[in-house]
């Protein structure tokens, strides 16, 4: 039998520079794409608002970022940034403060693991934007509403991941620190809850971009500012230069909030990153 | 001085008869090594020693009193595995038995609550040669290391009873050694009756004063549901020559 001398395709490993570099390389395809489509479509019709230039996208940064807005005196990007990130920073603890609490509990006590995960899972099926009349009828179209929908919609998920993760706990150290005197209480504050802390990060890592899903769907049916109900309201006048810059702006977010949650979570909890990769 | 008495136990799951007819007496600062084939019930009787478990029927005493409903600190336990908790470092694991006690509600010591804690705790691991380690996390401690955090742990709640489930099955065989010697002169030193479950007929002699075997005695298979095992064979093993010095050394001090 004949051996083939080249390597195989999954043996194959980029060195570090190549490997940065193909990192790279399809955010590079991507604007390249755009910055021709956009040349070409400008080139036929200079009034073209499907994709603008780069230079009209960094005007319309410009006029929302760092000039007053003409009718309110109000730096839009800013005021519109406050608004979403104070509810969605509301939504978010809010639902990280019910999903532990109850996450664990139910993962921890028997009983209320009974009363509780069969209510929990049919309740996490309920598609949160389904209730969302449901939410502005109750809480009004203030605030209230939107921070209730973004609780709905991830605390449902965080309960039942926390009570899943507590109930991975090996049984052995449950038992063990009965034999040191551990009440049930001190087991929750002392074993479990301290164990739990790192994955509640990894809970809040996958919900937030859900949260961010439930914060814009809100914002885009009722609202009077936000990122969301920005984008929403300039897509009457085809503003992509606007909205493009938009959605750069909220995912740049959404990126810097996953990585500053990875960065504490390993320098916070540094049992938890090497125990990790041991398994 | 603590005798344990274990009156005609029997334990069943559903169906299932796991163990019948126990029936034995332990004498006082005795290091028992239960063995026997997998599936015999040997971590299942630690269970039951435990409070982890209740028996089906019948008794276990210790001086002649019925066993607590729930896993208490006067029965210290170390597992193969998971015996320590992965977000304390070694000093805080063996410290944590002390501010369980002392901490009140929330289970922490602070001032100079904290720093005694911290000394007493220190003395133990220093007991178990893990005082340079004091600092690190479980992750970063070798496997033999762990056992020896383990024991010093729950050594630190001054246990009547030791159980220990396969304490050193998965350690290399020289750091074995080096544990086992360390396990005789505490079990020595602290007076406390040991049961310990292992698969090393070796290991049971050399470190137990007496050795009981679980087996079933009937083994069809049909048979294999409704009959649990029991007792096999019990008998006395020397001392390890190791524990002859010590008790030297007493009677010479």
């Amino acid at each position: 039998m004949a051996l083939s001398r080249s390597g195989r395709l999954i043996n194959k490993h980029p060195g570090s520079a190549a490997g940065r570099l193909l990192a790279v390389l399809p955010f590079a395809l991507l604007l390249l794409a755009y910055a021709v489509g956009s040349d070409i479509r400008l080139s036929e019709n200079p009034n073209d608002k499907l994709l603008p230039s780069f230079s009209s996208l960094a005007d319309a940064v410009e006029r929302m970022a760092f000039e007053p807005d003409k009718r309110t005196g109000d730096y839009l990007l800013w005021v519109d940034t406050v608004a979403s990130l104070s509810r969605l920073g509301g939504g978010v603890l809010l639902a990280t403060l019910l999903g532990a609490g109850i996450g664990i509990t139910v993962g921890l006590i028997p009983y209320a693991r009974w009363t509780m995960s069969a209510f929990i899972a049919v309740f996490a099926m309920i598609p949160p934007l389904a209730v969302l009349p449901i939410l502005f009828i109750t809480f009004g179209l203030g605030e209230t509403s939107k921070v209730a929908l973004i609780v709905f919609g991830i605390a449902p998920f965080m309960m039942r991941d926390l009570a899943l993760r507590v109930s991975e706990l090996p049984s052995e150290q449950i038992v063990k620190a009965q034999t040191l005197g551990a009440s049930t209480w001190h087991i929750a504050w002392r074993i479990v809850l301290p164990q739990m802390m790192p994955r509640i990060i990894d809970a809040l890592r996958l919900s937030l971009g859900s949260a961010w899903l439930f914060l814009i769907a809100a914002e885009a049916i009722a609202a009077q500012s936000g990122l969301g109900y920005r984008i929403f309201l300039l897509r009457r006048y085809l503003a992509m230069d606007v909205i493009l810059p938009y959605v750069f702006w909220i995912t740049l977010l959404a990126v810097v909030f996953d990585f500053i949650l990875r960065r504490y979570q390993v320098w916070a909890y540094p049992w938890f990153v090497s125990e990790r990769a041991q398994s | 001085m603590t005798e344990i008495s274990v009156r005609n136990l029997w334990m069943e799951y559903g169906d299932q008869i796991v163990l019948e007819r126990i029936d034995f007496d332990v004498a006082p600062h005795s290091f028992v090594s239960l063995v026997g084939p997998s599936g015999c019930g040997k971590s299942t009787f630690l269970r039951l020693l435990l409070s982890q478990e209740q028996a089906t029927r019948g008794q276990i005493l210790i001086d002649g009193e019925e066993l607590p409903p729930n896993p208490e600190p006067d029965r210290g336990v170390v597992f193969q595995k998971y015996s320590v908790f992965p977000h304390l470092t070694a000093l805080e694991n063996v410290m944590l038995g002390l501010e369980l006690d002392r901490g009140g509600f929330t289970g922490r010591l602070y001032g100079r609550a904290k720093r005694r804690a911290r000394e007493e705790a220190m003395e133990y691991l220093g007991g178990v040669g893990l005082a340079a380690a004091a600092s690190k996390y479980p992750s970063a401690l070798s496997g033999g290391m762990q056992q020896r955090l383990a024991i010093a742990q729950a050594l630190i709640k001054k246990p009547r009873i030791l159980l220990l489930d396969e304490p050193f099955g998965a350690l290399d065989p020289g750091i074995r050694s080096e544990v086992h010697d360390l396990m005789l002169r505490l079990w020595w030193e602290n007076q406390m009756t040991v049961f310990m479950v292992t698969h090393d007929l070796r290991e049971a002699f050399y470190l137990g004063t007496r050795v009981i075997a679980f087996d079933r005695v009937r083994k069809r298979e049909e048979e294999l549901e409704r009959y649990g095992a029991t007792i096999a064979f019990d008998t006395p093993s020397d001392p390890a020559p190791f524990v002859t010095e010590l008790a030297a050394k007493d009677a010479a001090a």
